[in-house]
Order: structure tokens, then sequence, then C-alpha cells
């Protein structure tokens, strides 16, 4: 049995296998798409997937971060809702610059996940617990501010979302695109290449162990929930590009769906394991199964949640068969 | 005095702690909170309405406590909930108005239910898939399921004998905390009068282990979350009957939220191994308290959420162990001598 594996010859590392599970059904279904739509085929439905999720993306790297502890941050949504309204009152009601806005929502983000890191690392509340109680008090935020959706006009605001990068051909991506790529880059860098990485890593291995190897894992503990929040704030103020408004009922459920985006990518709950690279493929995973249930165009609204659980079902069926028939 | 430690180390003892002083608020506050009503023989008045309306809550609390034990999470009990009343909503409106065709919705949805508590644990223990996403399945084509049944519409029931599980009252109380009531004292005695507790504990403590020592974990498994589906469906039907319909989109919203919170509060960890039914009842009549109270004292619906996540916050924050000791270290100035090692708790007999 040695000698025969020995001799097939390349054989993908244990631990790279559900990243190429879906790497491999995420093609599967864009030839599938592409052979049943003529339009679906263009080089610009790939882009779309990014510019209709990077919001999506953004928030779900900072989840990968959490989890790769072992944690869990229900308060993302919540936190992206946030962002969106505090945008909207500071430039639409105060007329502040948007510049000032942004910085003001990221560093509200930041705390907000700080606050939740201290409750989580101190008081040892459960994560689940701790930023389930972020998620109410974030959204509880959003309707003391204001319980209407604000429509933002800015100037700046309109031209960041209005640029389109031209990418030769027909195709084009907005800034949002750039935006969430670097921070993917960032993340992934972190992850593989910093102590800090290492030490998250560590954590969801074994907590004590990493403990009694005397890293610093009640800092990064908190390190992780910051960067989470950061990144919801972030994720909302690409939404506010998307969408140039600030509601409080944006991002319901969000924390489900950027959850789901890092399981399918591999990313372990338990912590420990997982790529930045598997949540890209795990909200492209997502986006494509919109994207398909947008092209039938058929379907009604029961429907497409019925289609999108049985898709979701496919998916992660077939990632634990690939990645169990090769163990 | 060891009395009154040993009642303070208690496990429920923090929850209780947290309900009361709840309840002395609503009392402080409107002094009319407390008023209980006989009317028609039958009881009325806010505490009462805590328990009608904390029914479905305490049920599905019940069944999460069991899924939590074993170191899951269903998310998918809300969409239960909402395919549960739509089919019975739908039995009901399209036949002859009376008990037999009360007794017929009833067992629809209650089967319905515990196909999908099947689908669920055969997701998880059959197939391995991590509980939370293997419930987030359901808990997204849930609700298209249950529009599918219900064509899209609110369906409105006008039927005594349905709306009694709702609303209804026996020995002059509501007949909804009665049914919550004998879930909760047949689960108790099935989990701790059987082996049953003890071997869902053993499993959620160390899945592996316990499969070698020879217990049937996968089996167990699916139990739990059948029987969690199946407390899902009960709730889904007071939930309609209570409103007289079913409405695909909203009925158990985010009642997975506050079930999960609820058997946190309760004192479960969500880690999986030891599990209170018990306090996962207080937990869930802890958080209906909140409800009716942010109602009974009118406070602006704005600020609900605030209000909420202050309470949950400051509930959490009594019942961590790591709290209470920084704060009697601050008011001890000089260091206090190591606390003994505590003693080894008692296993409860009781739930």
């Amino acid at each position: 049995m040695t000698t025969l594996t020995r001799i097939k010859g390349y054989r993908p590392q244990q631990r790279h296998l559900p990243i190429l599970a879906t790497m491999a059904l995420l093609i599967g279904a864009y030839i599938f798409g592409a052979s049943s739509y003529e339009a679906f085929g263009s080089g610009q439905v790939v882009l779309d997937l990014f510019i209709n999720n990077a919001f999506l993306l953004v928030v779900a790297v900072g989840m990968t971060f959490v989890i790769l502890t072992g944690g869990i941050d229900l308060s993302v949504g919540s936190v992206v809702a946030l962002s969106t309204v505090i945008s909207g009152d500071l430039l639409q009601k105060h007329g502040w610059p948007a510049y000032a806005a942004i910085a003001v929502v990221l560093v509200v983000g930041a705390l907000l996940g700080a606050g939740m890191g201290a409750l989580i690392h101190f008081f040892e509340i459960q994560p689940f617990i701790a930023t389930l109680i972020g998620m109410f008090f974030a959204r509880g935020l959003c309707y003391t501010i204001s319980t209407e959706a604000y429509s933002i006009d800015n100037a700046t605001i309109a031209t960041l979302a209005q640029t389109q990068i031209p990418l030769g051909g027909e195709l084009h991506i907005s800034i949002s695109v750039v935006a969430a790529l670097i921070v993917v880059a960032v993340a992934a860098y972190v992850l593989a290449f910093t102590r800090f990485g290492r030490t998250v890593y560590s954590i969801g291995g074994n907590a004590q162990s990493a403990m009694l190897m005397g890293l610093k894992t009640g800092r990064t503990k908190i390190a992780v929930y910051t960067i989470s929040g950061f990144c919801s704030a972030l994720g909302g103020l690409l939404l506010v590009l998307y969408k140039s408004s600030g509601d409080p009922l944006n991002g319901v459920g969000l924390e489900l769906t950027a959850i789901a985006a890092v399981v399918i990518g591999g990313t372990i709950l338990t912590g420990g394991s997982g790529y930045v690279l598997g949540t890209v493929l795990g909200i492209m995973v997502l986006g494509i199964i919109q994207t398909l249930i947008t092209f039938d165009g058929t379907l009604n609204s029961w429907w497409t949640s019925i289609i999108t659980g049985a898709l979701l079902f496919v998916f992660i069926v077939l990632q634990r068969l690939v990645t169990r028939r090769t163990r | 005095m060891t009395a009154l430690t040993g009642l303070t180390k208690h496990r429920l003892f923090w929850p209780v702690v947290a309900l009361l002083v709840l309840l002395l608020g609503d009392l402080i506050a409107s002094p009319s909170f407390f008023k209980i009503e006989l009317r028609d023989g039958h009881l009325y008045g806010n505490l009462v309405d805590i328990l009608k309306n904390g029914a479905p809550l305490i049920l599905i609390a019940i069944g999460m406590t069991l899924v939590i034990a074993t170191r899951g999470i269903d998310l998918s009990v809300g969409s239960v909930v909402a395919i549960s009343g739509a089919l019975a909503c739908l039995w009901v409106s399209d036949n002859p108005d009376g008990v037999g065709t009360t007794l017929v919705a009833f067992g629809l949805a209650l089967g319905l239910s515990l196909l999908l508590g099947v689908w669920n644990g055969w997701l998880v223990a059959v197939l391995g898939i991590q509980p939370i996403i293997a419930t987030l399945i359901l808990m997204v084509a849930g609700r298209g399921i249950a529009q599918l049944i219900s064509g899209g519409q609110i369906i409105t029931v006008n039927s005594h004998s349905f709306e009694w599980i709702g609303s209804g009252f026996l020995f002059t109380l509501p007949g909804a905390i009665l049914i919550a009531l004998a879930v909760f004292v047949l689960a108790s005695l099935l989990v701790r009068r059987s082996a049953l507790g003890l071997l869902v504990e053993a499993v959620g403590g160390n899945p592996e282990a316990s499969r070698l020592a020879g217990l049937r974990s996968a089996r167990l498994t699916w139990l739990v979350y059948v029987f969690c589906a199946l407390c899902a469906g009960i709730a889904g039907l007071m939930i309609s009957a209570n409103v007289h319909s079913a409405d695909a989109n909203h009925a158990g919203l985010f009642i997975e939220l506050d079930a999960i919170l609820a058997v946190v509060v309760g004192g479960t960890q969500l880690t999986g191994g030891r599990f209170s039914l018990g306090g996962a009842v207080i937990g869930a009549l802890l958080i209906q308290t909140l409800t009716t109270t942010v109602y009974a004292l009118g406070i602006p619906p704005e600020a609900i959420m605030l209000f909420k996540a202050v309470v949950v916050l400051a509930v959490c924050l009594l019942q961590s162990p790591a709290f209470r000791r920084k704060l009697r270290g601050r008011q001890r100035a000089h260091p206090v001598s190591p606390e003994p090692a505590p003693a080894p708790e008692k296993v409860e007999v009781g739930a």
C-alpha cells in the first residue's frame, strides 16, 4: 500500500484537502453555469462575484481570525449595520467630511470588537454569548441613532462608489474589490508569516499549551476580536459604497453567512486549522449559488431559500466525501 | 454561613438571583406588575403572561440543552417552528373545524418536525458535518419550506380546539405552560432517572472516548436532535395557535438565539458535557421576563435591544466566576489567602 501511494506520486497535503475540494466544486459550478446560460461564461460574472460580495469578504476575513482561535463572532452583522448607520448619521445629519466619518466608523468597530474580546478574556464569558451580547448592543445602538434608513449622497462617497477600474476588454472591478483584496492579502500574510498569526493558530490548536509555551494568548484573543470588529466596520463602509445608504436593518443574518463561508472554505470551527484563501473560496461558493439562482430567474422567494439550502447541502456533503475518501 | 455559601455555590443560584432581581425591579417600577386576577375561572396578569408566552421558549430551551450537552447546537429550531405552525394551520383551515381535525393537524406537524430532526441528526451524527453548519442548512431552507406549505400567505385559522394549545386554560392555568411543564418533567425523569442523561454528558464530554467505551455516540447524538426538533414543533403549534395564524417568515424568528442564551444563562456550557434542564427553564423564564418587562414598563421600542444587551451582560458577568473573583479582589486591598480547592460538586440527581 505504501509503495503504491509512493508510486502514485503527488498527493495533496491532508490540510489542503478541504480547500482543494472547495475549489474543484467551485470550478464545477462555474462550468455548469457556463454550459447552462450563455452569459454566465463571461469573465465579468466572476468579477461581479467579487464586486457584489466585497463587503462580505472583508467581514468573513475578520471572522476567519476569530474562528481560527476556536472562537466565534456573532456581532458582525450588527456591527456592519452600525457602521452604515454611523456613516449615514455623520455624513447626512452632521455634514462631516467623508474621511473623518470613515475614521470614526473604523475606530468604533475596533473598539466594540476589543470590548467583546476583553469580556471573553478577562471575565471568561463564552465567545458565543459575549458576541451575542455585542450583537444586541450594536443593533440597539443602530436603533437609538436612527430608526430609519439614511440615503447617503456625499460627493466623496459617490466618487469612491462609482469609480470603476478597467481590467482590459469589457472587464472592470470597483474600489471595494481592491480594498477587499488588500485585506485578504494582509490577512493571509499576517496569519502565515508573523508571530501574531502563528499564535492565532496555536490558540486554536490548544489554548492551554499555547499559554504554557509562553505565548501571549490573552493579548492575541482580544486582538482577533478587535480585528473582526475592524473588518466588520470596514465591511460596513464597503456596504455604504455598494448601497449608498445607512440602514439599521442592514446585515441581519450576515453573521451566519460569514460563518458558513469560513467553514465551507475548510476552516474548522474548533479552531487551529484553515486559511484565508479558503474563506475567499467559501464566499465565492455562496456567491455563485446566488448567481445561479439569479440567472435561472424563475424561482420565487421561497424556492430561492430552499434551493440555497439544497446547494449548501450538496457543497458541504461533496466536500465531506472528498476529504474523507482521500484520507 | 456554610449553608449560605453552599447555596451560592449551587449552579442555579445566580440565574435565580438574576430572575428575582429583574422581577423586583419590575415591582418597584410598576407596583401593579404582580397583580393576578381570576377572571372566568382563568388567571390573568403579567406573571401568568410570562409563563404563558414563555412556554415555547422553555420547550425549545429544553431541547436545545440536550443538543448543547452533546457539544452540538441547533440553529434550525426557528424554521421548525415556522414549518410546524404552517402545516398545522394549513390542515385546520382546509378541514371542517373540530377536535379530530385539530388532533390530526398536531399529529402531522409533529410528525414532520420529527422528520426534520431526523434530517439534522443524520447530517451531524452520520455524515459528521459540524452541527452549526448542518443545522444552518435547515435554517435557510426551512423558511422556504414553510412558505411553500403556506403558499407564501399568512394562514389564519379560526378553531377553538386548535387555539387551546396556545391560549387555552386548564385548572385555571394556561394550557401552554402545563404542556411545557409536562415535557420538562418527562425529560427530567428520562435523563436523570435513567442512564440517558449520563450518557449524553459522556458523549458531550468526549465523543471519541465514549464511543470507544462502548456507547452508541452517533445514535445518542441523533436522538437529541430529533428530540430538539420535536420540542420546536410543539412550540411552533403554540406560537401559531397564540396568534391564530401561521407566518412563515416571522414565526420563531431568532428564537434559536434566545433559546441558546437561555441554556447558557442556565449554566450549561456550550462546550458540551454537564447540563441542567432546570437551568434552561430558569434561563428561558429570565428572557421572557425581560421581554414582558420591556412592554410592561413601556421602554421605547428603539431601546429594547440595548436594554436586553445590558441585562444579559449583567447576568453573564454575575455568573462568571472570573468576574466575581476580580470584584472580590478589588474589595479587599491586600491579597487574600488562596482559596481552598473547591469541593467536588455534588452530582445532581434531580434536573
